[in-house]
């Protein structure tokens, strides 16, 4: 669930009678379950929209290395090292394929690059808050992978076909995800007194940040209907925060951890837990460059495509080289 | 510290892994482009795992009670057997290749040869090993090459990397009373012996990347020995160390 305040193109929702034939078609085969493959007709407006929301997503799984890179070189063990590197990968490999997935849509990755170090792209708000203990790296993963789990499920069954198949194979890793971090609250919360406080802290901080995901209120939600006739968003923000909350909790209890709101409270009407709305305020904030680490995020991808220019211009070169000289010897 | 010179070879090995997967594992999000991303963190993989397996395997042999992790996280500069070239920092992403290739090219030989050993155990990670590092040094010769045979930037810096890391070759093949110890019982090549092979190889590889061996064959010493680290290695250990030695009674 990478992808929060995708603006949509449309505008407003037709009805299949007041579209033409060819949108109507388009409309019909989603409506009916069909998948949408790179060289059909699409609406421009689906273009855009799905090109927002994929490349939003990778450039998350980009980023997202950076809080959890972050603690690489201080893991504990071998085998946490050896795990949490293989995870960071995986969020690489995500990234890759999601690339891939939006050029299908006629745009390169180049491009989209270029749009998120220049800040013209956004990425997930939660990849701008800072991992300050090793237990961060366990509610990252059994929180925000979590969360992205949660939206990530229903997007395999979404209507175009190349983002649909990404979906499949990266959610089958992010589950291993969300376990490897759970298992390290699992170690913490039963821990050492040092340990068990690293995983409340963790905790403390990463809830509410973790509820944004899932971005701002239907309420206040503008532009959800569009993309869920599309079928490129499948639940609304509140159905998945809802349900993120309700798997969580017990998780929690089981922990032996608080989650930090006194709100909290399951309801025996509903079924489901009441619980605090996130601080919106902080949210827009954070998506306004102001979250605690916007800067450093984007200064290190920046810094890391500045200072890799030369290793990019120099393998083209060389194969470009290589490719006259078989011209050449031919 | 044992003076067991099996142990003291196993930790070579181990350490070699751990020190340079560390290295590798430090690029972690910030490569050049993201297929390298994915490709370092497996080269950072497939060493930290050869890691466990040598150090285990070292703490098995020193029988005093030491794992993988005991050894990797609890021991200090002096203890490690690393050669220097491993704990050179990362510098540009041309540095961190020409290391690479520098190493690679003397660990498959290396490891080929530990195929062969008379400990079963020893061959049997050599083995495994070996399948993972004809990968790395594919990858870091095509590197090299593609660098070095590049745009004038690119064959300027990795003729600096070359220069500035050609010092640190010598120590893998300058052998001692361990090395001659692994020989007499059958456990390990001659250091030596796998010279005129590297040397072959890595000339091959640096005339396509139209890149020139320094002609000074002098080579820095002591961090196999561990008589002599480089400043580098103690700042490395602060780092990778830091959570055991903060916690010691925690389990992670």
């Amino acid at each position: 669930m990478y992808a929060q305040m995708i603006k949509s193109t449309g505008k407003g929702i037709k009805s299949l009678d007041e579209m033409d034939p060819e949108e109507r078609a388009f409309q019909e085969r989603i409506d009916a379950g069909g998948k949408i493959e790179p060289k059909d007709w699409m609406p421009e407006g689906y273009r855009k929209n799905l090109i927002r929301q994929i490349g939003q997503h990778a450039h998350s799984e980009i980023v997202g290395q950076l809080p959890e890179g972050n603690w690489i070189t201080r893991a504990p063990t071998l085998e946490r090292k050896a795990i949490l590197l293989a995870k960071v990968q995986d969020e690489a490999g995500h990234g890759l394929y999601l690339y891939c997935a939006a050029e299908t849509l006629g745009v390169t990755r180049d491009q989209m690059t270029r749009d998120l170090l220049s800040g013209k792209m956004k990425y997930s708000s939660i990849f701008n808050y800072p991992t300050l203990t090793w237990a961060d790296m366990g509610a990252v993963g059994w929180l925000v992978d979590g969360a992205a789990i949660m939206n990530q499920v229903p997007l395999q069954r979404t209507s175009y076909g190349p983002y649909a198949r990404a979906m499949v194979r990266i959610c089958k890793e992010e589950s291993f995800h969300q376990r490897q971090g759970f298992d390290i609250m699992m170690k913490m919360a039963n821990g050492t007194p040092a340990q068990r406080k690293m995983a409340q802290d963790a905790l403390n901080r990463f809830w509410f940040p973790a509820l944004m995901m899932f971005g701002p209120s239907d309420k206040d939600s503008v532009h959800s209907a569009q993309s869920m006739a599309w079928k490129i968003k499948m639940n609304t923000n509140d159905e998945l925060r809802q349900k993120f909350v309700d798997e969580t909790v017990p998780q929690a209890e089981y922990l032996g951890l608080t989650i930090p709101d006194e709100t909290l409270k399951f309801n025996e009407e509903t079924g489901h837990y009441d619980f605090a709305e996130p601080d919106w305020e902080e949210f827009f904030q954070v998506l306004k460059g102001n979250g605690p680490c916007n800067t450093e995020r984007l200064a290190a991808r920046n810094k890391a495509w500045d200072e890799g220019r030369w290793v990019r211009e120099g393998l083209l070169a060389h194969a470009e080289k290589k490719r006259s000289r078989q011209m050449a010897a031919e | 510290m044992s003076t067991d010179p099996k142990f003291e070879f196993l930790c070579r090995m181990g350490d070699n892994a751990l020190v340079l997967g560390h290295r590798v594992s430090e690029w972690c999000g910030v490569a050049p482009v993201l297929e390298e991303d994915i490709a370092l963190a497996n080269v950072a993989l497939d060493l930290i795992g050869q890691t466990q397996l040598w150090l285990g395997l070292a703490g098995e042999v020193e029988g005093a009670g030491r794992d993988a992790d005991k050894l990797a996280f609890h021991r200090d500069v002096w203890d490690f057997r690393n050669v220097l070239l491993v704990e050179q920092p990362n510098g540009d992403f041309g540095q961190t290749m020409m290391r690479q290739f520098l190493f690679d090219a003397w660990h498959l030989a290396q490891l080929t040869a530990l195929i062969d050993s008379s400990d079963k155990e020893i061959a049997a990670i050599a083995e495994k090993s070996a399948k993972e590092v004809t990968y790395h040094l594919e990858r870091s010769s095509d590197t090299v090459i593609g660098l070095g045979d590049g745009t004038d930037e690119s064959h300027r810096r990795m003729q600096a990397a070359l220069d500035l890391l050609w010092p640190y070759v010598g120590e893998m093949f300058l052998g001692d009373d361990v090395d001659a110890a692994m020989v007499e019982a059958g456990i390990a090549p001659d250091p030596a012996s796998l010279r005129a092979g590297y040397d072959q190889l890595v000339g091959d590889t640096l005339a396509a990347a139209t890149l020139t061996k320094p002609d000074d064959d002098f080579a820095h010493k002591g961090g196999k020995s561990g008589a002599r680290h480089s400043e580098h290695l103690g700042h490395m250990l602060t780092q990778m160390q830091w959570l055991q030695r903060a916690y010691p009674d925690a389990t992670w």
